[in-house]
């Protein structure tokens, strides 16, 4: 618990700041904070959620002007007579504006895959800034002057050492907001988006939505910026709001650190002094007057993705010495109830069913016309020799994939056009073939994002934490369902130390949060010791028992034998045998597919 | 708007439009080989146009020394590496031919009479100074990274832009510079009045497109290439080798871009920070093409610059304001046309 020490002393350095350093330190404070501020929204797009934009400064820029025109002008239009030249309504209509602007933009690129989103922000960016600087009624290349100073409460914040308390206030503010999204169930789903798409949709999660949450917050997060900003200097003209300022942006972040949200104050601040010392030295190295600093940080950057692409923070971690690192595990309150269940349907109800599926791809027909049902309170496995269509038949099942032909029924409902999202939220679970975590978190988050549907409160509760209660309860059952498949001692484990087995049996605690009636395991007992396939079959048959329909496609056939109720066989993408595990052990169809027919 | 003002305007549109062309065919060449959007390339461009500018005026351009230093680093790589496993003779003789090359350029720049000769060598000349300096920039800066995230990479992109733009006020100082045309003589072509400049460029554009084209369907080395393009494993499984590839889309990008600069260098002032705006629609024709189809991004690319040609007529103020914004209507199309969810890494 040392970290509150270092956090306190830094408060303490901060309420003194203003008081003991002259006015060009705390002039530069305040810029550190103003882009601190910026930074840590692109923290949270960039490192947690994997996309990157360079037109922050163009939403800066969006604040800082509707302030500056609301402020400034005399005879503002009657629709917005109301806003009266107050900086306060002013910042409520720049977020306003912001937002409309986030979203409209948000819904135009976060579709897309990759680089559409970086490429769309540089155009967009350089779009607001010749606007900024074409329209007259924004004062063009020349701006807007004689911005009011702000006033709290009565107290008018007319100079540096005064805004100051604002500024770092409100930083810090930002930065506990951001922390206790990320440590919730919506955070979990935000961290999911860099490489955990399909799995996250898979558990329920609305991907679009998240990264949707994340641009939002990383545009009001610069607009207030800019806001700020504005009434610190009472002026603004374009130049600040340009694309190399989107551009530095990015760069305090990388510099400072993606992984962490201290990573956008330590970035902020050393590119700030960086920047002014190298500013003072460099002409007299070169002899001339420029922006030469800009090759220094061009080729920082390169070396810094070479060689520590985290960024400065981790390094600076590690010369904490360890007593003094943060070492608290997320709590969990065994006193909450637990979260409601869905009633299970009566044991011999049939839950899914497919109906003549055929998929073809090109001239491939990888399932033709198979039929298969599952029913409540029984074990299914799909069998067959390797290329036999299983994995097909799999994405059909799960809505991954749509059949050419026929029909998916599950729960009596259709899953044409269907997406996984609407699939689990009907009851349907899954693990992957191929494994899918999120390595560098927690055993136990990984297995919550399971649970992610059986939560309801939204991003506001938890940026405030006003959803602890609903938190515990989420954390309580994938503590519950860890303990309950053996992986109990490894809750706090980063999810990628584990050995695939146990990985493996890390997706079926995650599948069984969700509280499924039927779960689909591809492969679940590969890569396992014989004690844990053991345990494994224990908790199926315990599963099945409780009224789960399980289907599982496997090639370990000691364990198929001994716990399935039927199996279907497939070749060549066709079943060609059902029955008791008894039954297709003698069947001649299947000895064949297996071990090949007679000379 | 009359018919004189539209062939004029027509003609600014093609001129740019063939140099967006020509851009966004060096932007989809490199991003399909290498995963790298090269926002760099703009400054091949002004790098092109003012090393030009400073040879006419028959001064050295000073670029001989940043290729020479490079050079040495890239060469010092190499020998360090060397050093570390095993010294090879072939590869120490092409390291000494790489420094020796630096050097010969370094010469040449110093001891020619650089005002006085052809225009023709003079171009030679400015090309044979920045070719090199794409695969040295792949080299030192991407390679390292070949396996990193694409976001990594667009960032390291970024940043080797942001750097180029510094040097490229250390060296040619913030003037901007212009050169002499290639030929003085207009053509009158009925009641139209046509710039020799303007032929030139298409005339080029066309013929550097042609035999890319060529070169890409009839050689081996270009079919390396497009098979890099198509599956970068299976192509290294073949034996082609991912830095031969970089290193080669690299100097073709140089050599496109730096060409691209002295074309329009005597029609438009470029100045050191040019080069990103004018990338950059090189970028829109790309995104038009939506990052993979060629001749789509070549038309999508002169479109870009008839729009801007006649949006200067109409609305000069926002010329660029329109042109950025012309990607929007793409990205909603692509974007109606996405459904899919997919994990990047």
């Amino acid at each position: 618990m040392k970290h509150r020490y270092l956090i306190a002393i830094g408060l303490v350095f901060l309420t003194l700041a203003p008081l003991v350093l002259p006015t060009y330190q705390v002039t530069l404070l305040n810029y550190i904070g103003l882009y601190a501020l910026v930074v840590l929204g692109l923290i949270l797009l960039t490192g947690v959620g994997g996309m990157t934009s360079f037109g922050q400064a163009a939403f800066v820029g969006l604040g800082a002007y509707t302030t500056a025109y609301l402020t400034t002008t005399e005879q503002l239009p009657a629709w917005l007579s109301w806003t009266a030249g107050s900086p306060w309504l002013a910042l409520l209509v720049g977020i306003t504006l912001t937002a409309a602007v986030a979203l409209f933009l948000g819904a135009l690129t976060l579709r897309l895959s990759g680089h559409y989103l970086p490429l769309g922000t540089i155009a967009w960016g350089i779009s607001l800034y010749y606007l900024f600087g074409t329209m007259s009624s924004m004062g063009g290349h020349t701006g807007i002057s004689g911005l009011p100073s702000l006033s709290f409460f009565g107290l008018l914040l007319d100079k540096g050492e005064k805004i100051f308390y604002l500024i770092w206030v409100i930083l810090l503010l930002a930065i506990w907001i951001t922390s206790n999204l990320l440590n919730s169930r919506e955070g979990r789903a935000i961290r999911a988006l860099k490489g955990g798409q399909l799995m996250a949709e898979s558990m329920g999660v609305n991907t679009f939505r998240s990264k949707m949450v994340i641009f939002l917050i990383s545009a009001l997060f610069a607009a207030i910026s800019g806001w700020l900003y504005a009434h610190t200097q009472r002026f603004v003209n374009p130049t600040p709001f340009g694309l190399h300022m989107g551009i530095d942006y990015l760069f305090m972040a990388l510099i400072g650190g993606v992984g962490s949200v201290w990573g956008a104050l330590v970035g902020a601040g050393v590119l700030t002094m960086l920047k002014q010392w190298l500013q003072d030295w460099l002409p007299l190295i070169m002899g001339s007057n420029g922006q030469y600093e800009t090759i220094v940080f061009g080729l920082l950057i390169v070396f810094m993705m070479q060689r520590s692409p985290g960024g400065l923070w981790p390094l600076l971690v590690k010369l904490v010495p360890m007593r003094w690192r943060i070492q608290q595990h997320i709590l969990i309150n065994e006193n909450v109830d637990n979260l409601s269940r869905r009633p299970l349907p009566e044991k011999g109800e049939l839950l899914l069913e497919a109906h003549d599926v055929t998929r073809r791809f090109g001239g491939l027909v990888a399932n033709n016309k198979m039929n298969l049902s599952l029913h409540a309170g029984e074990v299914l496995a799909l069998i067959g020799p390797n290329g036999a269509g299983k994995s097909t038949m799999f994405n059909q099942l799960s809505a991954v994939d749509t059949p050419s032909d026929g029909e998916v029924i599950f729960m009596g409902t259709s899953l044409q056009g269907k997406s996984s999202r609407q699939v689990a939220n009907m009851g349907m679970s899954r693990t992957f073939q191929h494994v899918k975590l999120l390595p560098t978190m927690t055993v136990l988050e990984n297995v919550a994002l399971g649970a992610h549907m059986r939560g309801s409160k939204g991003v506001m509760s938890a940026a405030l934490h006003r959803e602890r209660e609903e938190e515990q309860r989420l954390l309580k059952e994938a503590k519950y369902q860890l303990e309950r498949v053996g992986l109990g001692d490894h809750l706090y484990a980063e999810a990628g130390s584990l050995a695939l087995g146990q990985q493996r049996i890390l997706e079926i605690a995650r599948a069984l949060c969700a509280d499924p009636c039927v779960l689909l395991l591809d492969e679940p007992a590969a890569g396992l010791r014989f004690k844990e396939k053991q345990a494994l079959a224990q908790l199926l048959t315990k599963l099945k028992e409780e009224g789960l329909a399980i289907l599982l496609v496997e090639h370990d056939m000691d364990f198929v034998m001994n716990l399935v109720d039927r199996i279907v066989v497939m070749e060549f993408g066709e079943k060609i045998a059902e029955g008791k595990p008894e039954e297709i052990q003698t069947n001649p169809a299947v000895l064949e597919a297996y071990l090949g027919g007679e000379e | 708007m009359n018919f004189q003002i539209a062939t004029l305007l027509g003609q600014d549109g093609l001129t740019n439009g063939a140099i967006y062309a020509l851009l966004a065919l060096s932007i989809l060449l490199v991003f399909t080989v290498t995963r790298i959007l090269l926002i760099p390339l703009g400054e091949f461009v002004t790098f092109g146009a003012l090393t030009m500018a400073a040879i006419q005026m028959g001064k050295a351009p000073v670029l001989e020394w940043l290729l020479l230093l490079l050079t040495t680093i890239d060469c010092s790589l190499d020998i360090y590496q060397q050093a570390r496993t095993r010294i090879d003779k072939t590869k120490l003789q092409k390291t000494a031919l790489k420094l020796g090359y630096a050097l010969l350029m370094v010469g040449l720049m110093h001891y020619l009479n650089l005002a006085e000769t052809p225009m023709f060598f003079q171009a030679v000349l400015t090309l044979c100074l920045i070719v090199p300096l794409g695969p040295i920039m792949y080299r030192l800066f991407f390679q390292p990274l070949a396996d990193a995230p694409a976001l990594v990479l667009l960032i390291v992109s970024i940043a080797t832009h942001v750097a180029m733009v510094g040097v490229g006020l250390l060296l040619f100082g913030p003037e901007g510079a212009r050169t002499q045309p290639f030929s003085d003589s207009g053509f009158r072509l009925g009641n139209v009045m046509l710039k020799s400049q303007t032929l030139w460029i298409i005339l080029v554009s066309i013929v550097l497109i042609v035999s890319l084209f060529i070169a890409f369907e009839r050689t081996l080395y270009g079919k390396a290439l497009r098979a890099t393009a198509v599956n970068r494993m299976g192509a290294r499984l073949q034996g082609i080798s991912p830095v031969f590839a970089g290193k080669a889309t690299f100097a073709l990008a140089a050599f496109l871009g730096a060409a691209s600069g002295i074309l329009i260098a005597p029609i438009t002032t470029l100045y050191y920070d040019s080069g990103f705006i004018i990338s950059l629609k090189g970028f829109v024709g790309a995104i038009i093409g939506g990052l993979i189809s060629y001749p789509i991004a070549a038309i999508g690319a002169v479109a870009v610059g008839m729009i801007e040609a006649f949006s200067m007529f109409w609305a000069s103020n926002y010329k660029e304001i329109i042109v950025f914004t012309l990607i929007i209507p793409f990205l909603i199309w692509r974007s109606m046309n996405s459904q899919h969810v997919e994990d990047e890494e």
